[in-house]
């Protein structure tokens, strides 16, 4: 049996920032999709978890869950991965206290 | 299209570890489990997904997210797949991937849809579907454990037939102090059960969860459109956004 979306239902086509542990990973040494994001359209933060994510998109595009701007985008190609995060203001990501060093000035 | 699962020549690079299936285990009639042998395997948490990765003769790749389903048990992980028809890898990984076959996977992966014993807060898992896969692991996370975190379950399936781990659900239920289970049939309802087919509601979530008083946490998981009607239902009822943690897997049927 195949289900009928009525046309007046909103697009369900997107996942969500779940999914970006696995891409995202490839670039950074920490799990982003627990960080904290600043929508740069809308003003809204919350977990990169949360965002829409459409991979059906050459790459992926993740839109922010309350106003649906772009927020990050990320194509791989054979050679480079390019991320594009200006639809973020900032991504704060948690840190354990004890990897937090300031390095000071070298001592001559 | 034809597939192997690995060409010989790839190598453990970029995260991705080389993995045996060893056993599949048959839920329903459209999902089975794969048992997975990774050499090296870290081990992970419950709630956590891994991507798995086929390689055609072509070298044309396709990967997807599967929830795994089972606390690690050394170097094997299981995932539960349900077979989206037309798609590029669940009926590869379901009909075509044989015993002692090699694939592709990369994890532990997601630090947010988790679900860490040392929180002592109320868990309520609503699962949609397929959906259930990750809850399944933290239910069984929290056995292997003896938590005493109280868990609640509301598990939406189109029939009986659906239930995935139907006989551990009822034995869990039966011998883990601390776990209630209650379904929603969207479809058909068994004989014995006094509710009408229906679409997961505000009666159910309030029914079956928690308080919001009791801060619990709440995770959701399935389609994308069980997703979001659950979550809003939820916050309706006056849980704080978040404590609603969620997992969407793409459009009913994916």
């Amino acid at each position: 049996m195949t289900e009928q979306l009525h046309p007046e239902q909103p697009r369900m086509d997107y996942v969500d920032g779940n999914m970006l542990a696995g891409p995202l990973q490839e670039v950074f040494a920490v799990d982003l999709t627990t960080a904290t994001g600043r929508c740069a359209s809308c003003g809204q933060t919350g977990p990169v978890a949360a965002l829409r994510v459409y991979s059906n998109a050459p790459g992926v595009v993740a839109r922010c869950p309350s106003c649906t701007e772009v927020m990050l985008r990320l194509v791989r190609t054979p050679d480079s991965a390019w991320l594009d995060l200006r639809g973020s203001t900032f991504l704060q990501i948690p840190m354990p206290a004890e990897s937090f060093t300031t390095p000071g000035p070298v001592a001559m | 299209m034809a597939r192997t699962a690995i060409p010989g020549r790839l190598t453990k690079r970029a995260g991705w570890w080389v993995a045996r299936l060893v056993d599949r285990r048959e839920e329903t009639a459209t999902a089975c489990t794969l048992v997975l042998e990774v050499p090296d395997w870290p081990g992970h948490l419950p709630g956590q997904h891994v991507d798995l990765r086929l390689t055609a003769e072509d070298g044309y790749q396709a990967a997807r997210s599967y929830s795994v389903s089972a606390p690690a048990d050394g170097e094997r992980i299981e995932v539960t797949v349900q077979r989206v028809p037309d798609g590029e890898v669940s009926p590869y990984l379901i009909e075509g991937l044989s015993i002692g076959d090699q694939i592709e996977v990369k994890g532990p992966l997601g630090g947010y849809f988790v679900w860490r014993m040392t929180d002592p807060a109320p868990v309520l898992l609503v699962g949609g579907g397929s959906g259930i896969a990750p809850l399944m692991a933290m239910i069984r996370a929290r056995r292997a454990a003896g938590s005493r975190v109280p868990f609640r379950l509301i598990y939406s399936v189109r029939t009986e037939r659906d239930i995935y781990f139907a006989d551990e659900l009822r034995r869990r239920v039966r011998e883990d102090q601390g776990l209630d289970v209650a379904y929603v049939y969207t479809r058909e309802v068994p004989e014995i059960s006094p509710a009408q087919a229906h679409r997961i509601g505000v009666a159910d979530v309030n029914s079956h969860g928690w308080p919001p008083q009791l801060e619990p946490t709440n995770f959701v998981c399935g389609p994308t459109g069980f997703v979001e009607a659950v979550s809003d239902i939820l916050v309706a009822l006056g849980h704080e956004p978040r404590r609603i943690k969620t997992e969407r897997f793409g459009p009913t049927g994916a």
